[in-house]
């Protein structure tokens, strides 16, 4: 019989536990501390860019990694939560005054040359600043709700269900740019200035964003944690290996489907809103089919079981196209189709994976040792389907 | 004979027929409280379709099923489960990435909404009772391993005790032995006449060996239809089973 010596288990256990919430802290500490010491503001700046593609990567580990769920779509939620913060911003940013030289002061600019004589209807609530934030969620959750309910309740999945998700992403990319006047087209939402009177486009700003971003980052982070560690989340993984098991052990299993679609929809919009507040714009190169895929990639290489990975893949790869289209825009998305293929061929658990497998085995000898036999004594608690 | 009502599992009538071929035709039997009532079968009879149909994966075209005399065939899979009827699958169907206890701990019948699954605490109930079960099918050392490693043997009891941990009044098992070493076959025998106190279990066996240890009633099925039912000692002498199943 397979069986592993009790001790050696649970002091793993035990090191994996203390693992995920040391691995958070020195994500932490990178976040706030090294990262905003070693960088200019310009790019910190960028640094925050990527990392609301992290709130992407951290649903897909969720929906994609736990649940086996693949949404080729998650852009649409990043895109409407950004919108969401975009249109409050705007309408602050066309105020009467600011707006007077136009033929109906008082609207956006973009809905001006569009010749439209009032505010739309729904516009109106993105006045409000909670409103907005709460749209910024709430939207792109009801959205995905829908989706779920429609797909998983027919019990479609697999390859249909990601075909249909980029079905969406396409429509409603083609939404927002034909219907300019109401969303500014494809030049999306710009020359966004102040939130409710204070100024987004200074260096001190961008700095407080920064850190807002980051502390959002690593709340999404924990509360990701809780998720995977609750019986929802082993239920998830029991879906993915045996879904028929599942439902025949009393579970409505598209129920916890849509849970986990919306939750990630959810994470994706937070990523969205704060792309927003720190770059300035929101537009619909941000919704379709390629930023979709492109975050599905950032999750890969980070590793898709694994949430800490997923910041990190979603980190790097960025860092890379940045460097590599600095110096050579045309190579990037070859080296893009490249790093999925290494992904998929040589190292199918990502960074994470590589992780496991070379680094954490020489980490847990050296813990072992320090500790020495302590591990041993230890009560008997069944590991937790760790978060990396 | 009682009144059929009286019966805990009644199916009658019961017909499906996937592009016209009838795979179940106008089936009838009864299982009572308490037995253990084994169907029997050349391949393709139909038998995994009829469990199938009782645990609502297959819809049936007609025909009715009658569950302590609810009407099992207009319910969802998992409201058939809450009634008190647990599935077992041909071949082992268990979560290989969690452990033995985190298997069992998801047939554990509390928090099975969302929420409550979110909201679920791990407390001492649930610690004893899968201690229990794994005791009773012989994996109380296998708690923290992942299911993964479990032989094929111990695999198969792991997911007799997801369904016995969900303490159901009626057991359906799927060919609980098949790939079995002989130690193993006698520990199931074992095991499975422990577990039927106080609920009924419904069988699929072509080990004729094991039918005969266990069965209270046998019901051989044939293209669909009741061939032959009754003990094993009157199935096995009549003429009609000998020529299509037990013959060759």
């Amino acid at each position: 019989m397979t069986r592993t010596p009790q001790s050696n288990l649970f002091g793993r256990s035990f090191w994996r536990i203390d693992g995920d919430i040391a691995g958070i802290l020195l994500l932490a500490a990178l976040l706030v501390i090294v990262l905003p010491l070693g960088l200019d503001i310009f790019r910190l700046n960028m640094v925050g860019k990527y990392l609301t593609y992290a709130f992407v990567a951290l649903g897909l580990v969720l929906c994609w990694g736990s649940a086996g769920i693949l949404s080729l779509g998650q852009g649409i939620f990043f895109g409407i939560g950004g919108y969401c913060m975009a249109m409050f911003l705007k309408l602050e940013a066309s105020s009467p005054e600011a707006t007077k030289i136009q033929s109906t002061p008082g609207i956006p600019d973009f809905m001006d040359w569009n010749q439209l004589k009032a505010l739309p209807w729904f516009w109106e609530p993105f006045h409000s600043l909670s409103f907005s934030i709460v749209a910024v969620v709430a939207v792109p959750a009801l959205l995905a709700f829908i989706v779920g309910l429609a797909m998983f309740k027919r019990r479609v999945g697999g390859v249909y269900f990601a075909i249909i998700t980029q079905a969406f992403a396409a429509i409603l990319t083609i939404l927002i740019v034909g219907q300019q006047g109401y969303t500014g087209g494809i030049n999306g939402i710009t020359d966004l200035r102040t939130l409710k009177g204070w100024d987004i486009r200074t260096d001190d700003a961008k700095l407080v964003l920064y850190f807002v971003n980051a502390a959002l980052l690593i709340g999404c982070l924990l509360l990701c944690l809780y998720v995977r560690r609750s019986k929802l989340g082993r239920i998830l993984v029991a879906l993915r290996d045996k879904e028929d098991r599942v439902r025949f052990s009393g579970y409505d299993v598209a129920n916890f489907k849509i849970f986990v679609f919306c939750f990630a929809a959810a994470l994706s919009a937070v990523g969205g809103a704060m792309f927003t507040l720190q770059v300035g714009f929101m537009s619909p190169s941000f919704v379709g089919i390629v930023p979709s895929i492109e975050m599905v990639i950032y999750c890969a290489v980070g590793g898709r079981l694994s949430l800490l990975g997923a910041v990190y893949g979603t980190l790097l790869v960025n860092w890379a196209k940045t460097m590599l289209s600095e110096s050579f825009p045309e190579l990037w998305l070859f080296a893009m189709g490249a790093l999925f293929i290494g992904v998929v061929m040589v190292f199918p658990n990502g960074l994470a994976g590589l992780y496991q497998q070379f680094i954490a085995p020489h980490l847990r000898r050296l813990t072992a040792r320090r500790s020495g036999g302590a591990a041993a004594g230890a009560p008997i608690i069944p590991p937790h389907t760790a978060a990396d | 004979m009682a009144n059929p009502t009286d019966y805990l599992l009644a199916v009658e009538g019961l017909t499906v027929s996937f592009d016209g071929f009838k795979a179940v035709n106008d089936l009838s039997f009864y299982v009572d409280s308490n037995e253990i009532h084994v169907i029997i079968g050349p391949n393709g009879a139909g038998k995994t379709t009829v469990l199938d149909l009782i645990c609502g994966r297959t819809k049936a075209s007609g025909g009715s099923i009658k569950f302590r005399n609810r009407e099992l065939t207009a319910m969802k899979e998992h409201q058939i489960v809450k009634a008190g009827v647990g599935r077992k699958f041909q071949n082992p169907s268990i979560y290989d990435d969690l452990t033995v206890f985190e298997n069992l701990e998801i047939s554990y019948p509390r928090g099975r909404t969302v929420f409550g699954a979110l909201a679920f605490k791990r407390d001492a109930a649930v610690r004893e009772r899968v201690a229990e079960i794994a005791e009773m099918i012989f994996l109380a050392d296998h708690l923290d391993q992942r299911a993964e490693y479990l032989s094929h043997g111990q695999k198969q009891w792991l997911e007799i005790g997801m369904l016995l941990i969900q303490d159901p009044e009626l057991l359906m098992l799927d060919e609980p032995v098949a790939g079995m070493s002989v130690n193993e076959r006698k520990k199931t025998a074992e095991l499975l006449n422990r577990i039927i106190r106080n609920r009924s279990v419904l069988v699929i066996e072509h080990d004729m060996k094991f039918v005969e240890d266990i069965a209270h009633r046998v019901t051989v099925l044939h293209q669909g239809k009741i061939l032959s039912e009754g003990s094993m000692e009157r199935v096995k002498t009549d003429p009609k089973v000998v020529e299509v199943y037990l013959g060759h």
